[in-house]
């Protein structure tokens, strides 16, 4: 455990100081990792941990950036406020398809099924709803604005500390939920929920727990999201590749592991952008072609090391991390 | 005082009735066997009574309460713990985890649930074994930490479904001495299905016997196998373990 | 809104139900017996699509000839496909599978992107416009062509499940896999043979599709989440279910698109899925697990 503290700390010391050595693209590439990290541990909860696959959590992530950005331009609440409404909004609807799976045990394969089918959902609608743009999008005004961090106002640098704190509280709940017991119920329902029973786990409760923790950390996530970015479109937004995004950097970095999403994330946002600039450099003028080495990056990784990168590497570096 | 009363319990699958208006007393502290040939229904008994299974007719008590309808979480919650018969522990967690999650039922605190699930491993020869993951355990071990969990419930009675079946004679003798290490000491009451005659012989105080369904016999285990209709249906058969 | 036009867009709806449905066929004979999810369903199809419109394009082949041998050449894929990778993940954990398929899907979906560009591609019949009178109602030709091509092949299929060795081989193995190898049958060439079909399946429905829709790459996921839609609706890993559960979805997109908008259709189907897993979890069809 000491050794585990001292890279810890070491690494925290370094990524607190790192913007001091970096350009303004390489802060937001940071941004995004940190972003990604974030997001990848809320789906951790539900899936490394509770065992529950969501594979359309671009939903709460979205549900999140447009609850906050509507009622930042319609009425100018500060995101801070905003992130509120917008976790609100998420566990309502986190919950809403939790009563509805497992009340009537939609398990497994046709559970990950009803999360895309959510996402779909949501996408359509907000691709109908006037109030915040319909299809086209909604903006947020950037002028005049710059500096004001209560309304999540800044620029790369600003989002690089909002970013890593996020990244660095998730991984701190979620360490606290891996050893509470709470987080040994997921353990135990993801394993086998029947034995779960047995030993006496309300297994509805926990899997239902572990949906609203996730949702409510997503919701944050989507916050951000759309205050960096300045805009949201819902074909985006909920698209299934976001939702594929999202599962890639716990897959790599190792499904219920702490560091994995955190690792996954470290390898897959840079590998994303130098694969832009390999593909531009190369004069392949090819929209899918990052997106062919991430599905082929992902069949080899399940293939070859379904639990991810994370477990050998913590071997080798002499860290023990509570097994999952 | 009994403390599991079974009364009239039936359960049908497709008009197939597997449990048949059976009914049992299981007194406080005693070990109580249920035997019968394979397709009895004692496993759907055991299911019915650990909530799994909703009964059609008839009702269960335990402990004062009435304790049919209840999910199995409930049950259990209740101070009745089962294992399985094709064991079913955490694959991916380690035996101490394994046990650990037992303990929590009845305490909040993970650090202290370990230290119980200690004593528990340590109780029945696990200790060793403890960080060692579950699904690499062997059989015997295996069924030991089947019982382990479910003792580190803290149960007033253990419905223990085949714990014996698959060991060898040395293992059998050491299940049934840890079986009654754990009634004697702790006071827990025993309800047990199994195969092994000898284990039954050498642990019920009550043995009660199903056949397709129904009850056709019970009393003590001498009583039971010079029971003419139990010898037929059932040691005629397969001859005494 | 007049009778006749409802009529015609039930009539339209039923018959492109249809080739969903043999699209959807596929996924559930896979499913019921390799017990596998392909993810890439939609992908497979969205390629049979392409695949159709090349043959025309360059070689000028009615894709009603080219479905056989896009079947073809996608019954040799599935094969392999089964047989050098998918049959690795066969005793994993359902989410391994599903991450494996979902990679495919996205390099199938990213590669046609990359391939053929986001732009939509038609294939242009010479009996393309032509239609029927019945009555007040105007019923277009090529939807009823596919629509009989779909039910053909369907039928092919269920003659092979029910008639030939191999058919009732593969149905012993989805009833009961170690009594299918204690008798000795090939399980591993079983589920190849299976994984085979299914796409063939797919691959003949994407040859059907071109003739009555544009295509582009990003049609694939919007078609994994019909034939899953469709195949829940109409029961998992019941034939019948899949074409059932087509026209259902069929109807009900084609009539959704009518009363409420285009673009609204899939909310209708979703809807109908949620309604089918709460309230009926094994399908109009299919049989309920223990």
């Amino acid at each position: 455990m000491r050794r585990e503290h001292l890279l810890l700390g070491l690494l925290a010391a370094a990524l607190l100081a790192l913007p001091l050595a970096l350009d303004r693209y390489q802060t937001s590439v940071l941004v995004l990792v940190f972003l990604s990290a974030y997001v990848g541990q809320a789906w951790n909860v539900m899936m490394g941990f509770a065992g529950l696959l969501s594979l359309g959590h671009a939903l709460y992530v979205g549900l999140g950036a447009y609850v906050s950005a509507a009622l930042f331009v319609h009425f100018g609440v500060s995101p801070l406020i905003g992130l509120l409404a917008a976790v609100a909004v998420c566990v309502g609807v986190a919950m809403a398809i939790g009563a509805l799976s497992f009340q009537f045990r939609i398990e497994g394969v046709y559970f990950a099924l009803l999360t895309i089918a959510f996402a779909e959902v949501a996408r359509i609608g907000f691709d109908h709803l006037k109030w915040t743009g319909g299809a086209g999008g909604l903006f947020l005004p950037v002028a005049g604005s710059d500096g004001q961090w209560w309304n999540l106002r800044g620029g790369p640098l600003f989002f690089y500390y909002v970013a890593l704190a996020m990244a660095a509280a998730a991984f701190a709940l979620c360490a606290a939920l891996r050893r509470s017991k709470l987080g040994y119920q997921w353990l135990a329902v993801r394993e086998d929920a029947e034995a779960a029973r047995a030993v006496g786990i309300d297994v509805t409760r926990a899997r239902m727990s572990a949906v609203v923790v996730s949702a409510a950390m997503s919701a944050l996530g989507g916050v951000v999201h759309v205050f960096y970015y300045n805009n949201v479109f819902s074909a985006q937004i909920f698209d299934m590749t976001r939702s594929i995004d999202i599962m890639l950097a716990p897959i790599i970095g190792g499904i219920g592991t702490l560091f994995g999403p955190i690792l996954g994330a470290f390898i897959l946002v840079p590998l994303g952008e130098g694969l832009i600039f390999a593909t531009q450099a190369l004069g392949v003028n090819a929209p899918g072609a990052k997106a062919v080495f991430f599905g082929l990056a992902l069949m080899i990784i399940i293939f070859l090391a379904p639990n991810g990168i994370w477990p050998s590497l913590r071997k080798r570096l002499g860290i023990g991390e509570a097994k999952p | 005082m009994s403390l599991l009363k079974v009364d009239g319990v039936t359960k049908r699958f497709r008009g197939l009735v597997a449990v048949d208006t059976v009914s049992l007393d299981v007194e406080k502290g005693a070990i109580f066997a249920v035997i019968g040939p394979n397709g009895a229904g004692k496993t759907t008994l055991f299911n019915l009574i650990a909530g799994v299974y909703a009964c059609d007719g008839g009702a269960i008590h335990f402990d004062g309460a009435r304790i049919d309808g209840l999910a199995p979480d409930a049950v259990c919650a209740f101070g009745l713990a089962r294992t399985f018969q094709i064991v079913r522990p955490f694959p991916g967690l380690t035996v101490h985890e394994n046990v650990a999650i037992g303990a929590l039922l009845r305490q909040a605190d993970p650090q202290a649930a370990f230290a119980a699930a200690e004593e528990v491993l340590r109780k029945l020869d696990l200790w060793d074994r403890r960080a060692q993951v579950a699904s690499s355990l062997t059989l015997p071990d295996r069924k030991r930490l089947e019982v382990a969990r479910a003792l580190a419930t803290k149960p007033k009675l253990l419905l223990l479904d085949e714990v014996m079946a698959g060991l060898r004679p040395t293992e059998t003798d050491r299940m049934v001495e840890i079986l009654r290490m754990i009634n004697r000491d702790e006071g827990v009451t025993i309800v047990l299905i199994e195969h092994v005659m000898r284990a039954v012989m050498a642990l019920a105080d009550q043995v009660h016997v199903l056949n397709h369904g129904a009850s056709i016999a019970e009393g003590s285990p001498r009583e039971v196998t010079r029971h003419p209709q139990v010898i037929a249906s059932y040691l005629g058969a397969e001859a005494l373990g | 809104m007049t009778l006749s036009l409802v009529l015609e867009v039930l009539i339209q709806g039923m018959l492109t139900g249809l080739v969903y449905g043999l699209m959807a066929l596929g996924l559930s004979v896979i499913f019921g017996v390799v017990r596998v999810v392909n993810f890439a369903h939609g992908e497979f199809a969205v390629v049979g699509m392409y695949a159709a419109f090349l043959l025309f394009a360059a070689l000028k082949i009615d894709p009603f000839v080219a479905m056989g041998l896009v079947a073809a050449a996608f019954f040799v894929v599935g094969y392999f496909l089964q047989r050098v990778v998918v049959t690795h993940f066969i005793r994993r954990p359902d989410h391994e599978q599903f991450i494996l398929l979902v990679g495919l899907a996205i390099v199938m979906v990213n590669g046609m992107l990359m391939i053929f560009g986001p732009d939509a591609r038609h294939v242009e019949l010479s009996y393309s416009y032509d239609s029927w009178m019945l009555g007040p109602v105007l019923i277009d030709k090529v939807r009823v062509f596919a629509a009989l091509a779909a039910l053909g092949v369907a039928g092919a299929l269920f003659a092979f499940f029910r008639y030939t060795q191999t058919g009732l081989a593969i149905r012993a193995c989805a009833d009961n896999l170690t009594g299918a190898g204690v008798v000795g049958l090939d399980v591993d060439r079983l589920y190849a043979l299976t994984f085979g079909v299914g796409l063939a399946c797919v691959g003949a429905a994407g040859a059907l599709l071109i003739c009555v829709s544009d295509v582009t790459p990003m049609l694939a996921p919007s078609f994994t989440l019909l034939a899953f839609t469709i195949v829940i609706i109409g029961g998992l890993g019941s034939m019948g279910g899949a074409l059932l559960g087509g026209l259902v979805i069929g109807v009900a997109e084609a009539l959704a698109s009518l009363v409420i908008a285009p673009s609204m259709k899939s909310m209708v189907s979703f809807a109908l899925l949620v309604v089918i897993l709460a309230f009926r979890p094994q399908g109009l069809m299919g049989k309920r697990a223990a």
